[in-house]
């Protein structure tokens, strides 16, 4: 088959290198680049997600999505002169293995491109708790065996936040694609989460109690268009899977989408752009969230996320840290703890998010 | 209210047959603890036949009941398929008109069929035989009855598209108004015994009926050749299986639409089950039509105006519909459907209907959550509505259009669909100046032949511009416009001139925002 000419803005002055999967047109290398690019830009600019003068913690972990992202943003600053001040936060889980090699991918990628970076570790952070050590201790309970990957995200978003707080961020963004996004409509809808369908959709959360806001600037970029991009761009990433698999209910998800995908090649897009326009009734959203009795961060329960976690991690073992109260899971109304935060700051991330 | 325990695989042979209790012959119907149960509608409760009949009924008066939404006297159009649940939706009706007095349904009730088998892969004679089985029980349902067959889009007048608003007036008050009316009417009627009284009632009833329409005496011959050849071409140059799809629903709600318009039906009748809604909304939702899920699924959906469509089957599953029909003989009739010899892989739909089903079996309360979270789902545009006078309406599927500047998927998938994110983009609500300046002409009448590229995309991007998102990505599977039934050409053409004369003469205007606003703000 003879290659065809681009398509693209160059006018096919060039010979084109892929056909871009969002529009099945022939484009080289160039003319995607840049598209995909001018698009993350109209993300920011739409949202107006990160106001000039923004210090900016970019949540790295070493993969292409956080890889690309970081990428992308560097790359509109300088072009655009957006004033941003980027830094790198790097969460170390404590996943043997995967861990070490995921942070030296990071760590090469701060030297190239010559950003500050900050790593923040779950044992540091969570009394000792490493995410091997939770999933064995999850193991050894079956009434809980929720799947390691719903604690990793609840702590590792708790990490970046602090992470973000350390480096004195005024943003922080998070390389979360469209697939991921479509993945979560799909599967709050099987699970009837509507608290969170009426949460999801937007580009990100806008930073409440003191919690920095949030944003998905790679919100509508397809998994495979990232891949690509980071090929012609030559990003050095880190792309193996995490050691612990996903929660078989995500897999079949995850697969229900490939099939989609297959069928019409849009239907992640089209995903995202159902979540963005849900209107759900206002007694399906969740009540306002207070302040968790621990450690201070939202919560719609008397502990965030976080520290539930913790809590039942750590009942029937000697107490490790973070905090005092003896509360259960999913207990409402006594606030007397309230004002017992153990950390000097006021609050820390918004406890249920779409992530 | 679908429950859990419903392990349903699809009505086959073995899933129809009712399954005697587990317990042995000692144990009774949890209703009125003495019948023999003869099936177990979910875990743990058997119903005696009685009871589980009782039950079925209830439901589906008790969904009407809630909702007051029809008013007595009303016409109602049903619409059947021939499949189970909208067979079963005849039969409750039947059942609800035929009871005493105090608990009769009193609205007056119609039914179409149409007859899609031009595009299901059924012959002539195939198609011929249906109709005529459809016959034999719709006359032995004795309602009035419609059979239209999908050739008739291309009879359509543009006028179908055109949303008809109602009145302001709130719907409590109207219902009340309506019975009272009704109340008095009856009272007026010359003092009869009960019986009479229901008898001349009836005869009333019976004289509202429609005297045999042109459309039955169309269904008797068979449809044009030409129009038979027009909807195959049609069909097999979109490129995709979900495009068809979606296509055909499309036209088949507008000829179900014309139909209750023609004869006067307020009310139309839909037979979705609540596993064909869980589906349904998944599959929408991959769609790209979150914005309209609630209009699509729910109850009531009054995306027309003046012809509202209802859903009373939702609360059924698929499975206690299949009991009823058996136990209690409601016919139903088998016929293809588009995707029917098509691999499960072949369209969004099909992957999603396996998908849940699957699903279900493994987690038997899959298709309760969905249904239950869809309840939570508003009929209320993002930011609020309210903003513009007039909303623009997608030209096709007629609901409010979900596209905006500010919405970044939208961006984006706007500018995918028609490659135009290599193009300088017209800003939206700027169409281009119309090519076919001569009044309803049908843009393939000028706009053919060699002609510079952008020129001859121009009635095609101003055709996309009139649709809602979801419709948008449908056309990218649909690559002439040519092949559509006239009445939408024509539609969209009286659009895009309406809009370029009112851009054309929007600088000598004050402002006063009348009429529609091509932004949708
Ligand atoms: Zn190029
Ligand atoms: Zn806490
Ligand atoms: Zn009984
Ligand atoms: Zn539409």
């Amino acid at each position: 088959m003879p290659v065809p000419r681009c398509s693209g803005p160059c006018g096919g002055a060039r010979p084109a290198a892929l056909r871009r999967p969002r529009t099945g047109g022939a484009v080289c290398r160039t003319c995607f680049c840049s598209a995909f690019e001018a698009e993350v830009l109209s993300t920011l600019q739409t949202g107006r997600l990160l106001p000039p003068g923004a210090v900016v913690a970019v949540g790295a972990s070493g993969g292409k999505d956080s890889t690309v992202l970081a990428h992308v943003l560097q790359v509109l600053d300088a072009r655009h002169a957006l004033g941003l001040d980027l830094r790198l936060v790097a969460v170390d889980e404590g996943i043997g293995g995967y861990r070490d090699a995921a942070l030296a991918a990071v760590r090469r990628q701060a030297a190239r491109w010559q950003l500050p970076l900050t790593v923040v570790a779950y044992a540091e952070l969570f009394g000792g708790w490493t995410m091997d050590e939770v999933a064995r201790r999850a193991a050894q309970e079956p009434g809980r065996a929720r799947a390691c990957c719903t604690f990793c995200g609840v702590l590792r978003r708790r990490a970046l936040e602090e992470g973000a707080q350390r480096v004195g961020a005024t943003h922080i963004v998070t390389g979360h694609n469209a697939d991921d996004m479509a993945e979560t409509v799909l599967m709050n809808f099987l699970r009837g989460d509507a608290g969170r369908l009426a949460r999801g959709g937007t580009l990100g959360s806008p930073g409440e109690g003191g919690a920095l806001p949030r944003c998905r600037p790679l919100q509508f970029a397809s998994q495979k268009e990232i891949v690509l991009y980071a090929h012609f761009q030559e990003l050095d990433y880190f792309s193996e899977e995490c050691v612990y698999a996903p929660e078989a209910f995500r897999g079949h998800v995850r697969d229900l989408l490939k099939a989609l995908e297959a069928a019409r090649p849009s239907v992640v897009l089209d995903l995202v752009h159902s979540a963005e326009r849900l209107a759900l009734a206002p007694a399906a959203r969740p009540p306002p969230p207070g302040a968790c009795i621990r450690c201070g961060a939202l919560a719609s329960r008397s502990l965030c996320q976080a520290c539930a976690l913790l809590d039942g991690l750590n009942r029937g073992r000697p107490r490790l840290a973070i905090g005092k109260g003896r509360k259960g899971l999913g207990e409402e109304g006594e606030r007397e703890g309230c004002t017992s935060k153990t950390r000097g700051r006021p609050t820390l991330a918004g406890a249920i998010q779409a992530f | 209210m679908c429950q859990v325990g419903e392990d349903y695989g699809g009505p086959g042979p073995a899933e129809l047959q009712p399954k005697l209790p587990w317990r042995g012959c000692e144990q009774k119907c949890m209703k009125c603890k003495e019948g023999l149960p003869v099936l177990i509608i979910r875990a743990g409760d058997a119903f005696c036949k009685d009871c589980f009949k009782a039950y079925y009924i209830h439901k589906f008066r008790a969904m009407l009941g809630k909702n007051r939404l029809i008013f007595p006297g009303e016409k109602v159009l049903l619409a059947w398929s021939g499949g189970p649940s909208s067979s079963s939706m005849i039969w409750q009706v039947q059942e609800g008109l035929s009871r005493e007095s105090a608990k009769r349904l009193r609205f007056v009730p119609g039914v179409i069929y149409v007859d899609e088998g031009a595009v299901c892969g059924q012959s002539l004679e195939e198609r011929a035989k249906t109709v005529a089985e459809m016959k034999l029980i719709l006359q032995t349902v004795g309602f009035p009855y419609h059979i239209v067959s999908l050739e008739e889009v291309f009879n359509l007048p543009a006028s179908v598209l055109q949303p008809v608003s109602q009145g302001p007036q709130g719907p409590e008050n109207t219902y009340k108004e309506a019975v009272d009316g009704f109340i008095q009417q009856q009272q007026r009627l010359p003092e009869e015994g009960g019986q009479e009284a229901a008898l001349s009632d009836e005869l009333r009833r019976l004289s509202t009926r429609d005297p045999v329409g042109p459309e039955e005496a169309a269904g008797d011959s068979l449809p044009r050749p030409a129009q038979s050849t027009a909807l195959t071409t049609l069909f097999s140059s979109v490129k995709t299986l979900t495009a068809k799809e979606e296509l055909l629903q499309t036209l088949r709600a507008h000829l179900i639409l014309h139909t209750a318009r023609l004869h006067g039906y307020s009310k139309v009748m839909l037979g979705d089950s609540c596993t064909r809604l869980a589906i349904k909304l998944m599959t929408n939702l991959a769609l790209g039509r979150g914005a309209f899920l609630a209009w699509d699924t729910g109850f009531s959906d009054d995306r027309h105006g003046d012809v509202v469509l209802l859903r009373p089957m939702r609360d059924y599953t698929l499975k206690e519909i299949a009991f009823y029909n058996r136990m209690f003989g409601v016919p139903s009739v088998f016929t293809p459907a588009i995707d029917t010899k098509a691999p499960e892989k072949a369209s969004i739909h099909r992957l999603m209907e396996s998908f849940i089903l699957r699903l279900q079996a493994q987690f038997p309360s899959t298709i309760s959550t969905v249904y239950r979270t869809s309840e939570k789902l508003v009929k209320a545009p993002r930011n609020g509505g309210a903003a513009g006078p007039v909303p623009t309406r997608c030209l096709l599927c007629m609901c409010t259009l979900d596209i905006d500047s500010a919405d970044s998927a939208t961006a984006f998938g706007a500018q995918t669909l028609e490659h135009l994110s290599q193009k300088p983009t017209p800003p939206p609500g700027a169409p281009g100046r119309p090519c076919c300046t001569r009044g309803t002409e049908l843009p393939r009448a000028c706009c053919r032949g060699p002609q510079p590229a952008s020129q001859r995309e121009e009635p095609r991007a101003s055709f996309i511009e009139q649709l809602c998102y979801s419709c948008r990505v449908n056309m990218k599977d649909v690559p002439f416009l040519e092949p559509l039934p006239p009445y939408i050409l024509t539609e969209a053409q009286c659009r895009r001139q309406r809009a370029w004369v009112k851009q054309e003469i929007q600088e000598f205007l004050f402002e006063e925002s009348e009429g529609e606003d091509p932004d949708g703000n």
